[in-house]
Formats: C-alpha cells, structure tokens, sequence
C-alpha cells in the first residue's frame, strides 16, 4: 500500500518536471499542415519558374525577369510561413484547449524565444545569400539552418522535434550538392518530413 | 526496510511540497503565479509550504518589484538540490528493495 504511494510520488514529480520545463502540446496536426502549405508553395514556384521564368527568353531582359521571379518567390515564401505559422498556432491552441493547459505560458515562451534566435539568424544570412547572387545556396542554407534551430529547441519540447530536426540538417546537407534541385529537396525537408512528422506525433499522442 | 524510511525527508513528505521542488529543480527561477498554474493549488497552501521549505534552507525567496507590481521568485538552493537528490535516492532504493 505504502509503496503504491512512493511510486505514484515519483510519477507525479517527472510529469512535473517535465510540464514545467518543457512546452509539450505542440499538436502533430500543425505539423501536417505546415507541411501541405509548403508543398503548396513550392508547387506555385515550381509552376511559376517552369512557365515564367525562361532566362533564353529574348522577350524579357535578363535582369527584369530575374528580380520578377524574386519577388514572386519572396511573396511566394511569406505566404507560406504565415499560413504555416497561423495552423500551427491553430491547432496548438486547440489541443492546449482540450486538456485544459494555459497555453502561453513560460515554456512556451522560452521555445519561441529559442526557436527565434537561430531563425532571425537563418533569415539575414540568406538574404546575404540572395544579395550576393548564391542563390543555389539559400535552399540548402534554409534547411540546414532550420534543422539547428530544431535540435536547439528539442531541448524546450518534446524530444521528437530532435529528429525532425536532424532530418532536416542530412537533408540540407545532401541539397548542398545537388543545388540546382533545390526545389525538389524543399519539397522533401519543408514538406514531405513536416508530414511525415506531424502523422507520428498525432497518431502517438493525439487521436483517441 | 526502517533504514531507507528513515532516509526520506520529512520536509518533502507533503505532494505539494514534492510538487514545488520539481518544479524548481529544472527551472532556474519561478514566480509565484507560475507555480500555482503549474501546481493548480491554492495561494495559500503554497504560501505555507513554501515558507517551510524555506525555513528548512532549501528555498531561496526574492521579494522585488516589477514596474510597481510586487514580484516574488523563487529559487532553489544548493542544499535544496542535494536534499532533494538524496530523497528521491532514498525512494527509488525504496521500491527497488520492496
């Protein structure tokens, strides 16, 4: 009888523990479509490169098709992280909301914190990238940079996060070869991975 | 068996005094209002507690304002850890000697 107790003790101290020190209603749900709305983004770049973007063009000059299609890839990009972060928040809020969890609390302010930091970084220094010409750098940049901001904010959520992040480092990594498929492993880091991750973490934690 | 019971410290022997240290193991600092969401318990069964907890020396309590609002943080302190440590020590070795 006594023992029961012990032992219902030290479940009771690790769930603590790990509530309050790490943000652990990150929804799986928010993974998939964050994964869609970038498969739809980079279908459209795709879509739009293949049509308009034809550099032999003798139509166009050089110059102006070229900052055309950086501007509708910067639209393009925008458009994709704000939907991708509004589902997020979406579907996190909801499931905070179904086991009762304040959502905004410090752990979550210390993963979005985190998570920052390394992004911002990510962020300007592909515009470095944009600004010098490398363009065939940026999408393998994007991906091995956000796989670092991943395993760095692994630490303030569940542990999945550390491989959805390594993932996306190999991914980026092989991408800095082959740069002139840097849609194609966009597609896989960005998109195919998020699925793939957001399915695991649904159907582990969520669905009932 | 009398042995690893009498290990066990009298201070952590209530859940929410349990409760308040893990929460201050892994966080470096905590407020007040933090540990009552974190806790779900009352102000002033946390109030008692922690005072107790701080009597004992495992408590470190900072009293400060923010802005013009009063702000009370709380903090463990090193024998804190090392007497949490040595109960949990004194509890596993508990269950695993039945």
């Amino acid at each position: 009888m006594e023992q029961k107790d012990y032992i219902k003790d030290i479940s009771e101290i690790r769930s603590i523990m790990e509530r309050s020190s790490k943000f652990i209603s990150l929804s799986g749900m928010s993974g998939v479509f964050m994964g869609l709305f970038a498969l739809a983004g980079i279908g459209a770049a795709y879509v739009y490169l293949d049509n308009g973007l034809s550099l032999n063009d003798e139509d166009i000059t050089r110059k102006g098709s070229y900052s055309k299609a950086v501007t509708f890839l910067v639209v393009d990009a925008i458009l994709v992280i704000v939907l991708a972060l509004s589902a997020a928040i979406f579907f996190t809020t909801r499931r905070a909301t179904q086991e009762g969890i304040t959502i905004w609390d410090r752990t979550a302010q210390r993963l979005v914190l985190n998570i920052s930091i390394p992004l911002a970084a990510a962020g300007i220094f592909c515009l470095a990238l944009l600004y010098h010409g490398f363009i065939g750098l940026i999408a393998p940049a994007m991906l091995v940079f956000y796989g670092l901001a991943l395993l760095h904010a692994s630490k303030y959520t569940v542990n999945q996060v550390r491989y959805l992040g390594i993932g996306e480092i190999i991914i980026g990594l092989v991408a800095s070869f082959f740069i002139s498929h840097g849609l194609l492993f966009w597609a896989l880091g960005f998109g195919v991975l998020h699925i793939m991750y957001g399915i695991i973490m649904y159907v582990k934690y969520e669905k009932k | 068996m009398k042995d690893f019971i009498s290990r066990l410290n009298k201070a952590f022997e209530s859940r929410v005094r349990l409760g308040i240290m893990s929460v201050l193991m892994v966080n470096d600092e905590v407020d007040f209002n933090t540990l009552k969401e974190t806790l779900n318990i009352s102000d002033g069964n946390i109030a008692s507690h922690i005072s107790a907890l701080e009597k004992a020396g495992y408590v470190h309590v900072e009293k400060r304002f923010i802005g013009k609002k009063p702000n009370t943080s709380y903090s463990v302190t090193k024998s804190g850890k090392k007497a949490f440590h040595d109960h949990l020590d004194a509890l596993e070795k508990l269950i695993s000697h039945k």
